[in-house]
């Protein structure tokens, strides 16, 4: 029969099944953060069960961490007792943490795969919605609740039943300033937040094919934001390019030997999905949100469509903007460059390259926030925060910050921030922020301008 | 995990569509170390003014009504995998949340928590909306055995659960008690797979 690449990896992680039930899948790799899984280890402890595999999980701070004065005690009790407690349960049960202030700190889905932890063919979980990134190494990787990060650590499997598959195939070349973020917000403009749910999405097409890594993995990011539990990107040369000579990826022969497996991974031709799309690369432009879910967006110089419902209404509202408006000249006073979505290396590259030899406008406070130590390692080896500098900008240290807002890097009340982050959800960045999505180009473009701007213009 | 049979109460309408996890329980709450209190603050930015002061105008503020089966817009729970955001729902009395279209993770976080999700046509929920807004005495009665959803007696509709699911809520079964009956198979798949 025909797989498809999440066949491929589901059924070779399936230890048993139930009748008429879930399946019992095998987990590889666990992924722990200081926020979802202190309630998992009470769980295990309240009823005396160990820990199956502490060798497959590996533990990182970074939600509730701040992004300024990390070699300085944590002010905030909540927060300081939050990662003593994950400290404590690391070391209790003997697993590797990469606490705040390690040189492989950083944002549970950057810092992985950068180590080398992702690798293709894998199942991944985290508890976070976010862990979709790892699909971008054709790996089944999905977001888990607390319960379930109890029964992983139980067990190493999870009770699931196995999800339907779509397919969105993007093929032609992108246009100039156009960005993998704005191929994803595209696709979440297109189809719905809710178009994934109950599905696994294999991304596919010219447009993937031709992809940086880092690129696959803010596209399969998003996969959560249309609803599905993860997205996957066939491994290929790129993939295995980028997982080879790091840290935890095999070496040698064994790589070889992988990669031998990993080339068989991908949908084979003809291979059935239970839903399917299609785009063309030419139909997307620079984009971003102008509304409460991160299917609201539009292409950065359009018009905000009209629609009755209350939702839809209640949205505009909180907002501020109007049905057939635009944000073209929207005065911001907030940038948030960074989170799981775009905080890697190429992000602050393309936003470096824009602001060099430019000045930050000064109505301005931009927030720069690399995803890991070793991102933030690269910036300054590559001479990137000093041309950050001399625009007026100042990086700060790696952590999920104002994404989430749980540190003290919120967005006040009222206030637009224009953010490469993932969610413009109401409150997301900060109690009565306003979150506008983009790319990291669109955002530096912000950040010089004071106000939204026709990015096309700027690259011609 | 507390069993879940029957129900019959009356309900609270929150009449807006994705509805997500960051609204539920917001971010800054997610600092505490166990399970306990998320129920104070659930829905906090709609529930209360900046001040502290209560928002009247927010449902869950209105005195008119009561009960614990939510019944809310569609795509329910969206974002964030917060388990928070099930313990928040449940903390403040929710035993079931009516919806036409739930988000994955969420659905399996409050079935993991005693919080029964259930899933109804459009009609179905446009029905229970006008119908509990007219009349917010209305009693609704949520059957797990036979899988129905009653509007006073009356009008019926069935909804989906797993079946696996369905035994666990009835017996208050949790995931963790049948992975662990699986253990030496789930040893041998290691072994195998190595």
């Amino acid at each position: 029969m025909k797989k498809t690449l999440f066949d491929k990896v589901w059924d070779a992680h399936v230890v048993d099944a139930i009748e008429n039930g879930p399946q019992i899948l095998y987990i590889d790799k666990h992924l722990i953060h200081e926020v979802t899984s202190p309630q998992a280890f009470q769980t295990l402890e309240e009823r005396g069960i160990p820990i199956l595999r502490p060798d497959q999980i590996v533990a990182t701070a970074d939600h509730n961490t701040p992004t300024l004065d990390q070699d300085k005690p944590i002010k905030d009790p909540l927060s300081r007792h939050q990662l003593e407690q994950l400290s404590k349960n690391c070391e209790k049960h003997g697993i590797t943490l990469y606490e705040l202030g390690h040189q492989y700190n950083g944002i549970v889905h950057v810092m992985a795969p950068e180590l080398g932890i992702t690798q293709p063919g894998m199942t991944l979980v985290c508890g976070d919605s976010h862990t979709s990134t790892h699909g971008a190494f054709g790996s089944i990787a999905f977001g888990i609740g607390t319960s379930q990060v109890a029964q992983v650590f139980a067990s190493q499997c999870l009770l699931l039943k196995k999800p339907k598959k779509m397919r969105v195939t993007v093929n032609g070349s992108l246009k100039k300033g156009v960005l993998p973020k704005d191929v994803i917000l595209y696709i979440i403009s297109q189809i719905g937040t809710n178009a994934g749910t109950g599905y696994f999405c294999e991304y596919a097409g010219e447009v993937f094919e031709n992809m940086s890594m880092e690129g696959r993995m803010t596209v399969c990011n998003m996969s959560i934001e249309m609803g599905a539990r993860g997205g996957m990107i066939a491994p290929d040369e790129t993939t295995f390019n980028y997982v080879k000579g790091r840290k935890f990826a095999p070496k040698g022969s064994d790589f070889d030997t992988k990669v031998a497996y990993w080339k068989t991974l991908p949908t084979d031709e003809g291979a059935v999905f239970d839903k399917e799309y299609t785009f063309d690369a030419a139909d997307i432009n620079p984009m971003i949100t102008y509304g409460t879910n991160p299917g609201m967006g539009i292409k950065v110089n359009g018009h905000i469509p009209q629609q009755e419902d209350t939702s839809f209404q209640k949205s505009l509202a909180y907002m501020g903007f109007e049905a057939g408006g635009r944000l073209l000249d929207t005065p911001i006073n907030y940038v948030f460059i960074g989170s799981c979505t775009n905080s890697r290396i190429e992000d602050f590259r393309v936003a470096a390259s824009f602001v060099k030899g430019k000045q930050k406008a000064e109505n301005v406070t931009a927030w720069l926030v690399p995803g890991s130590k070793q991102v933030e390692a690269q910036i300054i080896d590559e001479g990137l925060r000093d041309i950050f500098e001399e625009a007026g900008f100042r990086l700060r240290q790696p952590g999920c910050s104002a994404c989430l807002a749980m540190n003290d890097d919120k967005i006040p009340e009222g206030e637009y921030c224009v953010s490469t982050s993932n969610r413009n959800f109401e409150g997301r960045q900060g109690q009565g922020s306003r979150t506008l999505l983009a790319s990291p180009l669109v955002a530096a473009a912000t950040a010089i301008e004071g106000r939204i701007v026709d990015i096309t213009k700027h690259l011609n | 995990m507390e069993k879940f049979d029957t129900l019959t109460t009356t309900a609270i309408p929150l009449e807006i569509e994705n509805v997500d996890t960051d609204q539920i329980i917001p971010a800054r709450f997610l600092k505490a170390t166990d399970k306990k209190g998320f129920g104070d603050n659930v829905f906090r930015d709609w529930r209360f003014q900046k001040d502290g002061n209560p928002n009247v105008s927010f449902v869950l503020n209105d005195p008119t009504y009561s009960g614990s089966i939510l019944i809310a817009g569609t795509n329910f729970g969206c974002g964030s995998s917060r388990e928070h955001a099930a313990w928040a729902l449940v903390g403040y009395g929710f035993r079931v949340v009516v919806s036409s279209f739930f988000a994955d993770i969420f659905k399996g976080n409050a079935l993991n928590n005693g919080l029964l999700p259930v899933q109804v046509s459009e009609e179905f929920l446009q029905l229970l909306f006008d119908t509990v807004k007219t009349n917010p005495e209305t009693n609704i009665t949520i059957n797990l055995e036979a899988q129905t959803i009653i509007i006073e007696n009356e009008i019926k509709e069935s909804f989906e659960i797993d079946p696996y699911k369905k035994t666990c809520l009835l017996n208050g079964y949790d995931d963790i008690d049948y992975l662990l009956s699986k253990l030496e198979k789930i040893k041998k798949f290691e072994a195998t797979t190595a």
